[in-house]
């Protein structure tokens, strides 16, 4: 009898293990792909690479398109963020302590963008502008984006309200503080590091947007996801490689920060 | 009382006015747009009726566009669920080191460019990819199989994208699950695969659905994959909408298409949250 037990869970422990090992190259094995390929110092795709150089990441020096492109992307990304962040805060802060049907309402409302297409939504967005006569510029594609960047800023901030000790506001309250410095001596400061977490998911968001995009940019505004879209979509070009590795490390380097200042992984789950 | 400390501490509903009229204007009115241009007959918008419904609805290309695309995404869901469940499995069974590791390894792909991600699975299932290499090497194969722009290739890329959507929710099911409920099975006899799959997996049903919402959604909606990996004969629903304004400019029957994607898009959600309930259900009674 114990015997038997013991298999079953060797086996299943065994199952699971091969499973979650399997999981995780298939989580990581993409990423050092794409690190070993942006070294080559071919001209093709192969791997293995048949040597390393930096060529490729050199090459990125004069690409003025993707250097364009890219100060589009972050410049979008810097402006849907800074409105994501005063609209979705004013918004969690209305929404998160009422229990008011209209809140509820709201806050589905609120967090729609992250489930529906996003192309169709960027379909009726151009239709939208053109309709009103708005010709498609950084605007528009800031707009776009918040639309679907502001989730992220209102789920985190709520979510950060509700670990909020209401005791602590009340105190304030109590003490004679006004409802403006109570916010922003005691609520703000202890809201503060989710509402950083919203406002970095929401920057990388708007900066890899392409559904949105690619209806509301025009040549003058290309955006980086998209020129790395058409560039392999025609032509394999290893350079493609080379900015795919910086973006890995930027996006590494980013998430480690925000992982230390505001703890970013206890607020995705 | 209560209504004193609302008054004092609480905000009011009035904040989110500004991001309401933001979304009214910007997110609602673009959507009723939407669903009025798919109303009219001619690209030229002169006559009204259903007829862009009528057109797809009777086409059995289309018709196969859309059956594919929610296949596709079931299977996806299907592969992230079952290599999925065992890592988050693992990652609440691991000590605190282990652990800052794994979150790593699990949201470096949320957070790194969807193209970038994508872009690493032609390099593995390229003519000259990991794979074919790996294959030839071993003298299984001759010639280079044709893997990119494969349904299999495809689902497995969707899976990596989307595996992170799975595995946070499951996460956070498991690790609330109440370890002594899984020692009590035990003790009364209950081998350990039982365990597992009549107390671990029912307890862990919301988590297990909502990362399916999750997974299912985004893998119908993954334009950059599906284009890119699953390339032109893989035509699913957003390279179509896209396809029909980029090439043949039919506006109308492009917001059609968008419409019927976006009601099919809100019943899987409203199908999956009935499910949740139930499943709350069962977590309770």
């Amino acid at each position: 009898m114990r015997r038997r037990a013991d298999f079953g869970a060797v086996s299943l422990h065994l199952t699971l293990g091969v499973l979650a090992a399997a999981c995780l190259v298939l989580l990581i094995l993409p990423t050092v792909v794409v690190i070993m390929v942006s070294f080559t110092s071919g001209f093709s795709l192969r791997f293995p690479p048949p040597g390393y150089s930096l060529r490729w990441y050199v090459g990125l020096v004069d690409a003025w398109q993707l250097q364009f492109a890219a100060l589009n992307s972050l410049k979008v990304a810097a402006w849907t963020t800074f409105l994501s962040v005063v609209l979705g805060v004013a918004a969690a802060l209305g929404i998160a302590r009422s229990r008011q049907l209209s809140a509820n309402v709201l806050d589905s409302l609120f967090m729609s963008p992250l489930i529906l297409p996003g192309l169709a939504f960027g379909l009726a967005a151009l239709i939208f502008f053109s309709v009103i006569g708005w010709p498609v510029s950084l605007l528009t594609l800031v707009i776009g984006h918040t639309i679907v960047c502001v989730p992220f800023v209102v789920r985190t901030t709520i979510a950060a309200l509700a670990q909020l000790d209401p005791a602590l506001a009340e105190s304030s309250a109590s003490l004679g503080a006004s409802r403006w410095y109570t916010f922003r001596r005691v609520t703000l400061p202890l809201i503060g590091s989710g509402i950083l977490a919203g406002a970095f998911l929401a920057f990388m968001s708007s900066f890899d947007n392409i559904p949105v995009s690619l209806f509301l940019r025009s040549a003058g505004t290309d955006m980086l996801p998209i020129r790395m879209w058409q560039d392999l979509e025609s032509l394999l070009d290893v350079r493609i490689a080379a900015v795919s590795g910086v973006m890995i490390v930027a996006t590494l380097g980013l998430m480690i920060i925000m992982e230390r200042i505001a703890g970013l992984s206890r607020r995705l789950r | 009382m209560s209504a004193r400390v609302v008054h004092n501490v609480g905000y009011d509903l009035k904040l989110a006015l500004p991001l309401a009229g933001f979304f009214l204007i910007f997110f609602i009115t673009p959507l009723i747009l939407l669903i009025f241009i798919s109303l009219h007959a001619d690209p030229e918008l002169k006559r009204f009726g259903f007829d862009q419904f009528r057109k797809f609805l009777i086409d059995p290309y289309s018709l196969k566009v859309l059956g594919q695309t929610l296949v596709i995404g079931a299977e996806t869901t299907v592969l992230c669920l079952l290599l999925g469940y065992p890592l988050a499995w693992l990652f609440v069974r691991s000590p605190g080191w282990l652990r800052s590791v794994l979150i790593l390894v699990i949201l470096l792909p949320l957070l790194t460019s969807v193209v970038v991600r994508t872009f690493a699975w032609i390099v593995i299932l390229g003519r000259l990819g990991i794979v074919n290499s790996a294959l030839m090497t071993l003298g299984v194969i001759n010639t280079p199989l044709r893997l990119l722009y494969s349904e299999g290739g495809l689902v497995f890329a969707l899976a990596q994208v989307h595996m992170p959507l799975m595995v946070l929710p499951l996460i956070t099911a498991l690790s609330r699950l109440d370890p002594n409920l899984a020692d009590a099975s035990a003790a009364l006899g209950a081998g350990a695969w039982r365990t597992f799959l009549r107390i671990t997996m029912p307890l862990t049903l919301a988590g297990i659905i909502a990362g399916c919402l999750l997974t299912y959604c985004m893998s119908l909606t993954a334009f950059i994959t599906q284009t890119l990996v699953g390339g032109g004969q893989m035509l699913l629903m957003p390279g179509y909408i896209y396809q029909q304004v980029a090439a043949t400019q039919d506006w109308p029957f492009a917001a059609a298409i968008s419409v019927i994607f976006l009601v099919a898009v809100l019943a899987a959600v409203t199908v999956f949250n009935l499910l949740g309930r139930l499943a709350q259900g069962v977590e309770h009674g």
